[in-house]
């Protein structure tokens, strides 16, 4: 199952690299959304997959799963939420206000 | 248990969060804010001088003893630069009261700049790899509001760079925690450093620290700091000033805490990168100070070079060169801020950030033209202004470690700095005055009074570096025997 | 945004979405309390809660809400995260370590011997925050589109 997850990871990490390539913004937000995901599932899977039960005290269980790679990944995914929620306000008031979403357009100023 | 530790954190972010509510007083925002980081200030120099009686402080959040809870672990090298730092954003923000930037002020300029100090000193303070990432995104995502404050066209496709490089950023960050994780089972920092000292650092941990080497790298600065000088040059005056002495010194901090407690087992492997690493960010750095003649331009060029600077002394692993890194990073987070609010009181005044374009301004600004070159002198590392000991011990501890062609860029390199401010000075300052004294922009005092603090600050550090001392002899010693570390993090009461 | 096409017909959406906030908000409230031994709690009370409110402004327009319900959903953040750092901070009048938690048993009227902690007002501080914040960033994404 591990393997299984590792490869997923492979593929999400592979398919963000693509869409950070390109020069699309919303593409790159997506990108970057897809990246955070891939790290999740790979704190997750670095953590160990399932091998107890829920980790909350209760009667006639023995084992428990590792629950801080769950804390871990929650607070991960909030912060994750807030960046992408940020960076896709960002990029729309951009596209307003220089009027493209195209990175190579965007580079206008002399000095670069 | 030590709840002092949290108040430099926490104070901030009560403060900052309450002012959401005052959005329409300006005048309320600007005190308070100020008198919260002056507060902060006080309680870390009360808990400095107590780290260095008692050892170092530890606070387990709610109770839960390491390494299962969260914990802030101060020493005198958390706890110095939590001091510098809070004194140093307090001016920022009363330079940023009296400049007066309506159209910011109402848009929570002061809740963002308090949240960005909370994550800074909650980076410093932390014990734990997962808060350290987690106070890295709070610091960051109040820099992304303060970015793109404004929005002015030029912040915007800016910021929109910022913020890609430092996701990525982040993400190496996870990446390295997860693998961490996965080899290690914890990241409370004092277990991490217990256990690779238990396993000897086999190269797999060796390849995980050149990960968080990459990560610091590029939140320091070092070589990767192609995104530094476009986002820093578009910020209004406070805020750049704010962003050059603390956002990348909290990559240095990370830097300079991973490579002594946790992977310092294998220096020939990770010290010298890092030694190459700051040579090349020392030669770039200087090519950029004296390539430019855009003066923002030139001054986060500088706080390039000073990033190369600092991890000479951390490459050369021995007690002097720590030493002189810790002097100059308390220097330079003073020095960078008082450049930064310079350099944006040039521009406020004469709307020109060519060094070619104007000259004479001492005669219609005298103070002002004193306190740049003061600083300019002191960045320079000139005697007797607080650069110098920092520059000294790191060659020493260079020399020592037998790296000479490192000292000799370290010092080549102040003389490239040195060059750059006073070419600013010579050319802006000096020769026949272009405005006329009934024409000139009238400098409100207000403005000044951070300015003369910053400058008697760098004067008194250099003067009184012996006060200093005992403090930076306490952090370095931390800092080169990693057990004093995990007995203060890990022993229960 | 919507006064311009208002033949658009979504009779179901709204007579659907005006039951269905209910049963979301109790939904939430029910996770956020689970939150105490189950499952559940004030992150993800907070959110179920945002969806419910979010799903007001799908289907009536931002006016209509917001003239519905008059509130800032900044300072519903800016309370949340307020009353959750002040919640760790009274600790400390105990002289405990900060965001340190306590509970006790008491016997209410009607519900019986009930336990109460201070746990609960962390998670209504986080609960509010996440409210405040997903509702905000939702607004200003859309605000003019």
């Amino acid at each position: 199952m591990e393997t299984l997850i590792t490869l997923l990871v492979g593929v999400l990490v592979s398919t963000a690299t693509y869409l950070l390539l390109s020069k699309n913004l919303i593409r790159i937000v997506l990108g970057t959304a897809i990246l955070s995901h891939a790290v999740h599932l790979l704190l997750m899977t670095m953590g160990g997959l399932k091998g107890g039960s829920v980790p909350i005290l209760d009667d006639g269980t023995e084992t428990y799963t590792d629950a801080l790679p769950q804390a871990l990944i929650l607070t991960a995914i909030v912060i994750g939420f807030a960046v992408t929620a940020f960076f896709l306000v960002l990029v729309y008031r951009t596209y307003q206000s220089v009027g493209t979403d195209n990175l190579n357009e965007m580079r206008g100023s002399k000095d670069e | 248990m030590n709840n002092i530790l949290v108040f430099p954190m926490v104070i901030p972010i009560i403060a900052g969060v309450s002012l959401l509510f005052f959005r329409s007083y300006p005048s309320i925002q600007r005190w308070s804010s100020f008198i919260s980081l002056l507060v902060v200030f006080f309680i870390s120099i009360g808990s400095l001088e107590a780290i260095r009686r008692n050892g170092i402080m530890r606070l387990d959040f709610g109770g839960w003893a390491p390494p299962y809870g969260i914990t802030f672990v101060g020493d005198s090298f958390a706890m110095l630069l939590v001091s510098t730092a809070s004194l140093v954003s307090a001016l920022c923000v009363l330079y940023a009261a009296f400049a007066g930037d309506k159209k910011r002020e109402g848009a929570f300029q002061y809740p963002f700049m308090l949240l960005l100090v909370a994550g800074v000193n909650g980076a410093f303070l932390t014990g734990d790899l997962f808060n350290l990432f987690v106070c890295f995104e709070i610091m960051l995502l109040a820099s992304y509001g303060l970015m793109t404050l404004g929005g002015e066209k030029k912040q915007l496709t800016e910021g929109i760079k910022y913020v890609l490089i430092n996701i990525l950023s982040s993400w190496f960050f996870l990446l390295g925690i997860a693998y961490i994780y996965g080899t290690l089972g914890t990241l409370n920092l004092a277990q991490l450093s217990q256990r690779i000292a238990e396993a000897g650092q086999p190269p797999m941990l060796t390849t995980i620290s050149i990960l968080f080497l990459v990560v610091f790298s590029l939140k320091a600065g070092l070589v990767l700091y192609f995104w530094l000088p476009g986002s820093y040059s578009v910020l209004p005056t406070a805020i750049s000033a704010l962003f050059a002495a603390l956002l990348t010194k909290v990559g240095v901090y990370a830097l300079i805490r991973t490579f002594t407690l946790l992977f310092y087992h294998e220096p020939g492997i990770t010290h010298t990168i890092i030694g190459w690493m700051a040579l090349i960010t020392l030669v770039g750095g200087s090519i950029g100070v004296i390539a430019f003649v855009d003066i923002r331009k030139v001054a986060a060029y500088n706080v390039v070079v000073a990033i190369g600077f600092i991890l000479v002394g951390l490459a050369a692993n021995n007690e002097i060169g720590i030493q002189g890194s810790i002097y100059y990073l308390v220097h330079d987070i003073v020095i960078k801020a008082l450049i930064f609010l310079l350099i944006g009181t040039i521009i406020y005044l004469t709307g020109i950030y060519r060094l070619d374009r104007m000259s004479g301004l001492i005669t219609n600004y005298p103070l002002l033209g004193w306190i740049f070159l003061l600083a300019a002198l002191s960045l320079g590392g000139v005697p007797p202004f607080s650069g110098f000991v920092g520059k000294l011990m790191v060659g020493q501890g260079s020399i020592t470690a037998g790296q000479y062609f490192l000292a000799f860029a370290a010092f080549a390199s102040s003389l490239f700095v040195l060059y750059s401010v006073i070419r600013i000075f010579l050319n802006m300052f000096w020769g026949q005055p272009m405005v006329g004294k009934l024409k000139q922009v009238h400098l409100p005092f207000g403005m000044m009074v951070p300015l003369i603090f910053l400058a008697v600050i760098t004067t008194a550090l250099g003067f009184g570096m012996n006060a200093l001392t005992p403090y930076v002899a306490d952090a370095s010693n931390v800092l080169m025997n990693p057990e004093i570390y995990i007995e203060g993090a890990l022993e229960n009461e | 945004m919507r006064e311009n096409d208002t033949r658009e017909n979504d009779v179901i959406l709204q007579t659907v979405s005006k039951i269905a906030v209910f049963i979301i908000l109790t939904f939430g409230m029910y996770l956020f309390l689970s939150g105490h031994h189950n499952p559940g709690g004030g992150f993800i009370g907070g959110l179920t809660l945002a969806s419910a409110v979010i799903l007001l402004y799908i289907t009536f327009d931002l006016e209509t809400v917001n003239k519905g319900i008059p509130i800032d959903f900044k300072m519903v953040a800016a309370a949340g995260v307020l009353l959750s750092t002040l919640s760790g901070l009274g600790a400390l009048l105990f002289g405990a370590n900060f965001l340190s938690q306590s509970f006790a048993y008491f016997d209410l009227p009607l519900l019986g011997e009930t336990e109460l902690t201070t746990v609960v007002l962390f998670e209504s501080g986080v609960a509010l925050g996440v409210v405040g914040v997903v509702v905000t960033i939702l607004i200003n994404i859309s605000e003019d589109v």
